[in-house]
């Protein structure tokens, strides 16, 4: 494992970024490591792509991650996977939902959305995980859980405990929807070993 | 007791330190990198928290809080400083009882906001001390020296974060509160009246105050060198310092946490130790001028330009510059070259749609203002002309038409913006008598700063029930006959309103009203459906702007689950081809 992890988790507004990175940090945390991040609010929330940064390790100054530095790149939709791609780290990792989200600048007209964004996405991310979340979170009962997961999956693929991530999770959810979070993200840690 | 650990966000961090220096009152006014400050301190109950109506209500309000010796604060994004300049500016004269901290948020890169300004430049423009915390344990503990030096020096104090510092996370170490029981207010009209006698005596204190900060500012924590190699030495602060150490690790440093008034002595000594000296500061040379001043060369600006945001990636650049080599930005892949972008989006069944919607029926010119209604400027919306600030919109209608623009000039606002500046803007208006058409966007809420309360809501920063302003009566009061009340989700009512404003004599007032429905959390009506048997494909659908309505191959559908049931795409369909 290098010093520092660095990841990139990656959507639209409304999806959901912002609970993965808080979620993540958390456990992060809670597994002994200093840990920052760094998130868009205010006006890129209005259905504009999201991102969040989590850096997390013995020791961590800045909260951005540097472009070929990403261990992890997660996304909730395809093309905002590849707006990130040249952030990958040369081993890095992807985990990309096969959402595809059309920007209004395409349904207005003026650009279009490419209709090969799998095939794009298998080109840039040598070592990608395509996944439909839609479906996996239609399986646990909400169509907006596919963010829960997402941070399922990612949980296999990094070196922090079982326990921090409940814990984790516990800790940073509504209390309404504990059950429902917990359930997504257990369907997530099935997909991430499958 | 073990010291406990939170991830804290740079703006949680702020009311967590203002709290612990035990704060009692605080008032604000929403503005993305600053909003969650207020949203955060108003969940600890010993602190009293409001939204004012704008920067400089907040400013004044926290101003009064601390003559009556009340640890108090003002929280606001850089461009409130704005607003909030005047008092600013007179209260460094009268200076703090109870400790005083403008707390603002800039914004380099212009995320959230309609240009860059550097808010040290309002510290030595009012000549008192301004903190720069690098990450959220900085912005607690700085804050709570903010509060002690404002007293020790009676100086209100400006604590400046950046949109990395407010918006990042880190661990922070909490302490328990210490309390400020507040003194009572105590007449003193030669130091709290800046009648010409009397100010011009505060005018001379304020160089002796300055005097003797620049000597405390030399001895702080704040300020410190981080001894590394004598071949080069970086003089930092903010967000900036962060960078520096990924880039630069075996670099001396030395870190400004306080900038203004400048350690020189400090500086001096650094500067000595190093054979090459480089400053690195986000937006203006504030500090690199100021070491220019006192005879000393550095690097700064010839290598990072002011403009924007500063990365870990642009000083890898300067690094490979001051070591002779290259480094090449990252550039985009191939595969996301092309991508469409997805810039912010009026959302589904946002109310807002309907105005823009509507208006594309007149040549009119329409003068804006901030908020979500912003977005109004993108195609397809395309149905607005300019944006300076908040209010901005009203007073520049009334310019424009008094001026003698020929077509119809209408002055936009929302209702937030209304309380904040547009009510002086309307009663120029009113008295002056301009043709104009004042169109107030009224969703019920602060929308883009997410959903705060204001003084049309009824409803406090608390969460508690009060009054609730009158736009429609407001406008009355100040003279203006022609006020309309209408529903944004009907064209037609919209088209008519329109149409009788644009007749009349004089100027008028429309409110267009109904909530923002991602503040209400529910649906509209049914989810629509294009009929596409009937459909001509004209795609005036599309015309509306909304994430829901998508075409492929030129016909145009509605995407069921972002479709929020408002039904402006409906009444757009000539053919009647969209049901819900």
């Amino acid at each position: 494992m290098p010093e520092t992890t660095n990841i990139i988790i990656a959507g639209v507004g409304g999806q959901g970024v912002l609970l993965i990175s808080s979620v993540l940090a958390r456990a992060a945390l809670l597994a002994g490591h200093d840990v920052k991040t760094n998130e868009v609010h205010g006006m890129a929330q209005r259905g504009g792509s999201v991102v969040a940064e989590v850096r997390y390790g013995t020791k961590v100054f800045s909260p951005l991650v540097e472009p070929e530095t990403a261990n992890l790149i997660a996304s909730l939709e395809e093309i905002e996977a590849l707006r990130y791609a040249h952030y990958l780290a040369p081993d890095g990792l992807a985990v990309v939902s096969q959402t595809q989200l059309v920007p209004t600048t395409v349904s207005s007209g003026g650009a279009h959305y490419p209709p090969d964004s799998r095939e794009r996405l298998k080109r840039v991310f040598p070592n990608l995980r395509s996944l439909d979340l839609v479906q996996a979170a239609k399986e646990v009962g909400n169509p907006k859980a596919g963010n829960m997961v997402l941070l399922g999956v990612i949980s296999t693929l990094l070196a922090i405990p079982p326990d921090r991530w409940e814990e984790a999770i516990e800790t940073s959810v509504n209390s309404k929807f504990l059950d429902l979070n917990r359930r997504a993200f257990a369907l997530g840690r099935e997909k991430g070993r499958e | 007791m073990p010291l406990k650990r939170e991830i804290l966000s740079g703006n949680e961090a702020i009311a967590r330190g203002a709290w612990e220096a035990g704060a009692t009152f605080a008032s604000g006014y929403p503005g993305t990198p600053s909003t969650e400050i207020l949203e955060n301190a108003v969940k600890y109950p010993e602190l009293y928290c409001e939204w004012a109506p704008n920067e400089k209500v907040a400013f004044e309000a926290a101003a009064g809080a601390s003559l009556g010796g009340s640890r108090s604060f003002a929280t606001m994004k850089h461009v409130g400083l704005n607003v909030a300049a005047d008092p600013l500016m007179t209260f460094s004269y009268i200076g703090a009882v109870g400790g005083f901290v403008a707390v603002v948020a800039d914004d380099p890169g212009m995320h959230s906001s309609q240009n860059e300004q550097d808010t040290r430049q309002y510290a030595r423009f009012a000549k008192i001390p301004i903190l720069e915390p690098s990450d959220a344990q900085e912005a607690k503990d700085f804050m709570k020296f903010a509060f002690m030096i404002s007293e020790k020096y009676n100086t209100p104090v400006i604590l400046r974060s950046t949109t990395r510092v407010s918006h990042a996370r880190s661990l922070v170490t909490l302490a328990e509160r210490e309390e400020h029981p507040r003194a009572g207010f105590h007449k003193d009209p030669p130091r709290y009246v800046p009648i010409p006698a009397w100010g011009r005596k505060m005018r001379v204190k304020i160089e002796e105050r300055l005097h003797s900060m620049r000597s405390r500012s030399e001895a702080t924590d704040l300020n410190r060198i981080e001894e590394g190699t004598d071949e080069l030495g970086i003089v930092t602060c903010g967000i900036a310092y962060q960078y520096v150490k990924e880039v630069f690790p075996t670099a001396s440093i030395l870190k400004l946490g306080w900038t203004y008034p400048f350690p020189d002595s400090l500086i001096h000594r650094f500067a000595g130790k190093v054979k090459r000296l480089l400053v690195v500061e986000e937006l203006d040379d504030f500090v690199e001028e100021h070491i220019r001043s006192l005879g000393i060369p550095c690097d700064g600006r010839n290598l990072i330009p002011g403009i924007g945001e500063i990365s870990p990636e642009r000083l890898r650049q300067v690094r490979a510059r001051l070591e002779g080599g290259e480094f090449d930005l990252a550039t985009p892949v191939q595969e996301s070259i092309d991508l469409p972008a997805r810039p912010p989006v009026l959302c589904p069944g946002c109310p807002h749609r309907g105005v823009f919607t509507a208006l594309h029926h007149f040549d009119v010119v329409v003068t804006g203002d901030i908020g979500c209604y912003s977005l109004g400027v993108l195609p397809p919306l395309d149905r607005l002309d300019t944006i300076i600030c908040m209010g901005g919109g009203i007073s520049m209608a009334h310019g424009l038409a008094k001026s003698g623009e020929k077509k119809n000039v209408v002055g936009m606002v929302g209702d937030s913006t209304f309380f904040h500046s547009g009510i002086t803007g309307l009663l120029n208006v009113a008295v002056n008598q301009s043709k104009v058409v004042i169109l107030v966007l009224d969703n019920r809420t602060t929308a883009m700063t997410g959903h705060q309360d204001h003084p049309g809501t009824g409803r406090t920063l608390k969460g508690e029930n009060t009054v609730a302003v009158s736009i429609e009566a407001m406008s009355k009061s100040a003279g203006i006959d022609q006020v309309f009340t209408v529903n944004p989700y009907n064209l037609e009512e919209l088209a008519k309103t329109f149409t009788a404003a644009f007749a009349a004599s004089g100027p008028s007032v429309i409110v267009t009203r109904a909530p923002c429905p991602l503040a209400q959390k529910k649906t509209l009506g049914p989810v629509n459906v294009i009929n596409q048997e009937k459909c001509v494909k004209c795609l005036a659908c599309l015309r509306v702007g909304c994430p829901a309505v998508e075409a492929t191959g030129g016909k145009p559908h509605i995407n069921p689950t972002l479709c929020a049931g408002c039904g402006i795409c409906r009444q757009t369909c000539r053919v009647g081809a969209i049901s819900g």
